[in-house]
């Protein structure tokens, strides 16, 4: 179990609870947390689970799949703290991680 | 006016449904909802019964649309294993399988669609399988395994991704289709011929062109399938993907307009301003293309959910989206954005034989539709031109030494 706090565009946070083994963007969604749109549910397929992971926390979030890259590159409001959450899978060391959400998912 | 304490009825518990009730607590909606689904389970997400679930990399917990909570902590009434069995749209009541009755201010009807099943002989015979729900899965599932063959009617998106997963889970699978091609309905010939080679390179066999007259079966359960030309065709287990039926019965008896699906305008409305519906049950317009149509998608579903929540609690409509799909087989994403309603040509980009390539389906010099193997960059670019409605060359389009962001420059 991992603690991960969301902040939406707007500042609103959301700390929940989020099972090892899921993902940030399942964390989300289970949770019904705005701002995460998941349209492929995981599948790396859609870009809309898009997040910016802070600075702290980069390193223990993964390398990017190429995948990843290649669809992040044409989302919008992309910097380099640019994720799609489906693709970062819960750990305990991720306990404390805080994710913030881009203003629009599409 | 809308009302934030109105009590909202969701009849159907799919994706739709569950993300419906989800939008609705996150617009602010302070009414109670009452979710009711035929199935024994809380909402989850199909997409992955015939790819990563089948074979194993997801569980019941992960397909879970929301945690088990959720539902309790929200406010939302889950309702599972009962059916409605009418709507009295004149007293605002749903009459259901229980012999209970609920009443509504707003009701979304979100019954999504059901496989299409052979009427021929034999078809009732144990370890024919259809797959939408969980619990048909779990019988795909058991069925396959080493030296195993499933024979699967029909060649669309389930059939093949069903056959990608059988064949990793050991499996023999055998498809046949009735027309001369794969994916007859939903792609374009470039795609079939790519999707026929690529599997059968993995050990999937093909009949094509090929009409099913029958089940055979020993003891009550299925053993092969019988063909026209009198063929005989093995199997374990057949799965049947040939299509699905939209689940509008109740609203058609309730007087509701009906074509193929339940009829709705941009904002998910019915004609009765007490009604929505969303998802696979509905027919809807698609603006960018001027027509209206049955979408069958997740992110249809979603984008209906969301309109329909915002509609309810009085937000400013949404600007429409492009249509899209996608499709995980083996090692190949497949992404489709738009649909090819009016295209005049077709250009490939890419090089089909390294599993890596785009298809385009262009109006003039208007791209109406995508259809991506292993290249989000035609994707997302593909996807963000059919919404823009902004022309391209289509030179450069079919030149991949010449990025996406050059071509839609």
């Amino acid at each position: 179990m991992a603690k991960i706090t969301y902040i939406e565009h707007d500042g609103t946070e959301h700390t929940v609870d989020v099972k090892t083994g899921l993902s940030v963007m399942e964390g989300a969604i289970k949770n019904n947390i705005p701002g995460i749109d998941a349209d492929c549910g995981g599948a790396c397929a859609c870009a809309t689970c898009h997040v910016y992971v802070d600075e702290a926390w980069t390193s223990k979030t993964g390398e990017k799949s190429a995948m990843e890259e290649s669809m992040l590159d044409f989302a919008e409001n992309v910097e380099p703290s640019s994720r799609l959450s489906c693709q970062i899978k819960v750990t305990d060391g991720l306990d404390g991680l805080t994710v913030r959400l881009p203003e629009s998912q599409h | 006016m809308a009302d934030p304490k109105a009590k909202v009825v969701i009849l159907g518990a799919g994706h739709a449904g569950g993300s419906v009730a989800g939008f609705l607590r996150q617009v602010g909606h302070e009414g109670p909802i009452v979710l009711i689904g035929e199935e024994p389970i809380p909402p989850y997400q199909r997409p992955p019964l015939s790819k990563a679930w089948l074979k194993g990399e997801a569980d019941a917990d992960s397909l879970a649309l929301r945690g088990a909570d959720w539902y309790d902590d929200n406010g939302c009434e889950l309702k599972l294993n009962v059916r409605a069995v009418s709507l009295d749209r004149a007293a605002k009541t749903v009459a259901l399988s229980t012999g209970e009755t609920v009443s509504y201010d707003i009701l979304i009807i979100a019954t999504g669609a059901r496989a299409r099943r052979l009427t021929i002989p034999g078809a009732d015979l144990d370890g024919i399988l259809e797959l939408r729900t969980a619990a048909d899965a779990e019988q795909l599932k058991r069925a396959l395994g080493p030296g195993k063959t499933l024979a699967i009617i029909g060649g669309g998106y389930i059939g093949l991704e069903a056959a990608a997963s059988a064949r990793a889970l050991g499996a023999s699978a055998v498809i046949l289709e009735r027309e001369q091609r794969i994916l007859a309905r939903v792609a374009c010939q470039a795609l079939s011929d790519f999707f026929t080679a690529y599997h059968q390179a993995r050990g999937v066999s093909f009949r094509l062109g090929v009409e099913i007259t029958a089940f055979e079966g020993e003891a009550g359960k299925v053993t092969g399938v019988r063909l026209a030309d009198g063929g005989l065709i093995a199997c374990d287990a057949a799965l049947v993907g040939v299509g699905a039926i939209p689940n509008d019965d109740l609203a058609r008896a309730a007087g509701l307009e009906c074509a193929n699906g339940i009829v709705v305008d941009l904002q998910a409305r019915t004609a009765d301003p007490s009604i929505y519906a969303i998802g696979d049950v509905t027919h809807r317009p698609l603006p960018l293309y001027g027509v209206t149509h049955r979408l069958e998608s997740v992110p249809n579903a979603l984008e209906q959910a969301k309109v329909a929540a915002g509609e309810i609690f009085g937000k400013p409509p949404l600007t429409p989206e492009v249509p899209w799909f996608w499709s995980d087989q083996y090692d190949l994403k497949l992404q489709i954005a738009g649909l090819p309603f009016d295209a005049d040509t077709i250009l490939v980009r890419g090089d089909p034989a390294a599993a890596k390539f785009a298809v385009f389906h262009l109006k003039g010099d208007l791209v109406q539709a995508v259809e991506a193997v292993n290249s989000p960059p035609e994707f997302m670019m593909g996807r963000s031109l059919i919404g823009s409605r902004k022309p391209v060359s289509r030179e450069k389009l079919a030149d991949s030494s010449i990025s996406m962001k050059e071509v839609a420059a």
